[in-house]
C-alpha cells in the first residue's frame, strides 16, 4: 500500500515538472500544462501526507522535535 | 525565508531549554541537509524575487549578487554560528539571558514578537492574493500602502482569522504539512521559471540571454521604485537571514549538530530559495508585465496562476499560510516569555488579531526588503553580543556571561551595545543617507565594540590572588 501511495506522489511530481518543460520545447499548450499541473499537485497533496513524516525513521521524529 | 523560525523556538522550549544538548541527541548531518533543503522555499520568495525585478536591478548585477551575497551568508552560518552553537549548544534565549539579564531578554522577546506579527501579516496579504482570483478582488499595487477596497479588507480578515484559529490549535500539523508541501513547492518554482522563460520567447542560450537582461531585469526600476545595485543584491542576500546567522537565532538549531562545520550546510537551502526561487519569482512577474503593459498591479497570487495556473494560485497560499501560521505562534511564544500568568491561547488570539489589522495594509508586501532588512538590523546587536562574549572575553579581560557572573537581570553592556547601535545606524540613515540593506555591517561591529569596552568596565575579570 505504502509503495502505491508513494508511486502516486512520484507522479504528483513528474506532473508538477514535466508538462512545464513539454510546454517549453512546444511539446504541449498552455491549457493542458496547466491541467496536468493541477493534477500532479493533487496527487501530491492526497498522498504524500500518508508517507512523508510517517515512515518510521527516527531521524524524521527527531528532527520534528528540534527544528 | 522560512517558516523554520517558529520551530526552533518550539523546540527550544520543549527540550534542552536550560541545559546543554547532551551528546546523545546530536543529530547526524545528513538530518541537517535534508532540514535545509525545503526551509528557504517559503511566501516571501513570492515577493522577493518580483520586488527585484521592479526596483529595476540588471540580470548580470542579480546573478552575481546572489551568488556573493548568499555565499556571505552561508559563511556567516558555517564560521559565527556554527562554531559558537556546537561550543555551548545553549538555546538563544537562554545563551542570551546569561549575558544578557532576563529584562534584557524580555525587550528581545517584545521586538521579536512586533517583528514576527509584521512578517506573519505581509504573508496572510500575499495568500489573499491568490484566495481572491475567484472573487474577482481588486489586488493592491506597488505603490499602495492603504487598503484599496472593503473586499480586501474583509478577505485578509477572514484568512487572519482562520490563521489564528488554527495557530491556537498548535503547531505540528501546520509544520508537518509544510514539510510535506517542499517538495512539491520547489518543484513549481522551477516550473515557474521554465514556462516563464518560454512566454517570454526564450529558446536557446543566446535567446535567454538577451531576454534576461532586455526584458526581465532590463535595469529601470518601476514608477515610485528606488534603484538597486549589485550591492543592495549582495547586502539583501547576505543579511536577509541576519537575525538567523550573526544575530544567532540558530544558535536554537545547530546546537544539535555533531560538527559545527553543519552550518555550511544552510548552502542548500539559501541556494534554493535565495537563488533559484527568487530567479523563478521574478521570471513570473515579468511574464506578468508583459501580458499587462504599464500594470502596477503586484499581486503573487495572480501572477503566479496567470503562468501556473491553479497549481501556481494554490502554491502562493500555502507559502503564505505556511509561513504565517507558525509566525504567529511563534510570536505568541516569545510574548509568553513575557506575560507569563496569560494563557498562550489569549497570547496567541492577540497576536493573531495584530497580525491581521496589520495585514490589511499591502505596504507590509510592498516594502517587504525593507521590513526584512529592518527585522534582521534590530535582532542583530544581540547576535554581535553573544559573538563578542564568546570571542572577547579572556582577550580584551572581561567576565564572560556577565549577568550570570554577577547574579544580574540586567547587563547594562548588553543592553546599552543594543541601543545605541541601533541609534548609531539611526543616525547613519538619517544624517548620511545610507540605505537599510547597508546598516548590518557597519552596525555588527559597532554593537563588539560597544559590548567590549563597557564589559571591561562593567564586569573585569578578577586577578586572583597571588600564592
Amino acid at each position: 500500500m505504502k509503495i502505491l501511495l508513494k508511486l502516486n506522489s512520484v507522479i504528483g511530481l513528474v506532473l508538477s515538472i514535466v508538462p512545464p518543460v513539454l510546454f517549453f520545447f512546444g511539446k504541449m499548450e498552455m491549457s493542458p500544462m496547466k491541467l496536468w499541473m493541477g493534477i500532479g499537485m493533487l496527487a501530491w497533496m492526497v498522498t504524500a501526507p500518508f508517507w512523508i513524516n510517517k515512515k518510521g525513521n527516527n531521524e524524521q521524529s527527531s528532527m520534528d522535535n528540534f527544528q | 525565508m522560512s517558516n523554520r523560525f517558529f520551530k526552533k523556538i518550539v523546540g527550544g522550549t520543549n527540550e534542552y531549554e536550560r541545559t546543554p544538548v547532551p551528546a546523545e541527541s546530536l543529530k547526524s548531518g545528513k538530518s541537517f541537509l535534508g532540514m535545509y533543503a525545503g526551509e528557504h522555499t517559503a511566501g516571501t520568495e513570492f515577493v522577493i524575487g518580483p520586488l527585484f525585478v521592479a526596483h529595476g536591478v540588471t540580470a548580470s548585477d542579480l546573478i552575481l549578487g546572489l551568488i556573493i551575497g548568499n555565499l556571505l551568508a552561508v559563511l556567516s552560518w558555517g564560521l559565527i554560528t556554527g562554531p559558537i552553537a556546537t561550543s555551548k549548544r545553549l538555546t538563544l534565549y537562554y545563551q542570551l539571558e546569561r549575558i544578557a539579564g532576563k529584562y534584557v531578554v524580555r525587550w528581545y522577546n517584545l521586538v521579536n514578537a512586533l517583528m514576527f506579527c509584521f512578517l506573519a501579516g505581509s504573508m496572510i496579504a500575499v495568500s489573499a492574493t491568490a484566495v481572491g482570483i475567484p472573487f474577482d478582488l481588486e489586488m493592491p499595487t506597488l505603490t499602495d500602502w492603504l487598503p484599496r477596497t472593503p473586499g480586501w479588507i474583509v478577505t485578509v480578515l477572514v484568512m487572519g482569522a482562520v490563521i489564528t484559529l488554527v495557530a491556537i490549535q498548535g503547531y505540528n500539523q501546520v509544520s508537518k504539512f509544510a514539510n510535506i508541501m517542499s517538495p512539491w513547492m520547489i518543484l513549481i518554482f522551477f516550473a515557474a521559471a521554465i514556462v516563464g522563460l518560454a512566454q517570454l520567447g526564450v529558446g536557446s542560450l543566446e535567446s535567454l540571454v538577451t531576454i534576461a537582461q532586455e526584458v526581465i531585469w532590463n535595469g529601470v526600476p518601476m514608477a515610485g521604485m528606488s534603484k538597486f545595485t549589485i550591492w543592495h543584491i549582495i547586502f539583501f542576500a547576505w543579511f536577509c537571514n541576519m537575525a538567523m546567522h550573526i544575530g544567532m537565532s540558530d544558535l536554537t538549531i545547530l546546537r544539535y549538530a555533531k560538527s559545527w562545520k553543519y552550518g555550511f550546510y544552510t548552502f542548500v537551502g539559501v541556494y534554493l530559495g535565495h537563488f533559484v526561487a527568487w530567479i523563478a519569482s521574478g521570471i513570473l512577474y515579468a511574464v506578468f508585465l508583459q501580458a499587462n503593459t504599464g500594470s502596477q498591479e503586484f499581486a503573487p497570487g495572480q501572477i503566479a496562476y496567470q503562468t501556473l495556473g491553479i497549481a501556481g494560485a494554490v502554491c502562493v497560499v500555502i507559502a503564505g499560510w505556511t509561513t504565517a501560521n507558525p509566525t504567529i505562534y511563534r510570536a505568541g511564544l516569545a510574548l509568553q516569555g513575557i506575560f507569563l500568568k496569560v494563557p498562550t491561547w489569549k497570547i496567541t488570539a492577540i497576536v493573531g488579531g495584530i497580525t491581521s489589522l496589520a495585514a490589511c495594509f499591502p505596504a507590509l508586501v510592498m516594502k517587504l526588503l525593507d521590513f526584512v532588512a529592518l527585522y534582521g538590523l534590530l535582532l542583530m546587536p544581540m547576535g554581535a553580543v553573544i559573538f563578542a562574549d564568546f570571542y572577547f572575553s579572556k582577550k580584551m579581560g572581561f567576565q564572560s556571561e556577565g549577568a550570570l557572573s554577577s547574579n544580574s537581570n540586567f547587563s547594562i553592556p548588553a543592553f546599552l551595545s543594543w541601543v545605541l547601535t541601533l541609534a548609531f545606524c539611526l543616525g547613519l540613515n538619517f544624517i548620511y543617507g545610507v540605505e537599510i540593506f547597508f546598516l548590518g555591517l557597519p552596525g555588527w561591529f559597532v554593537a563588539v565594540a560597544i559590548f567590549v569596552a563597557l564589559s571591561r568596565i562593567n564586569y573585569p575579570l578578577v586577578k586572583s590572588p597571588a600564592l
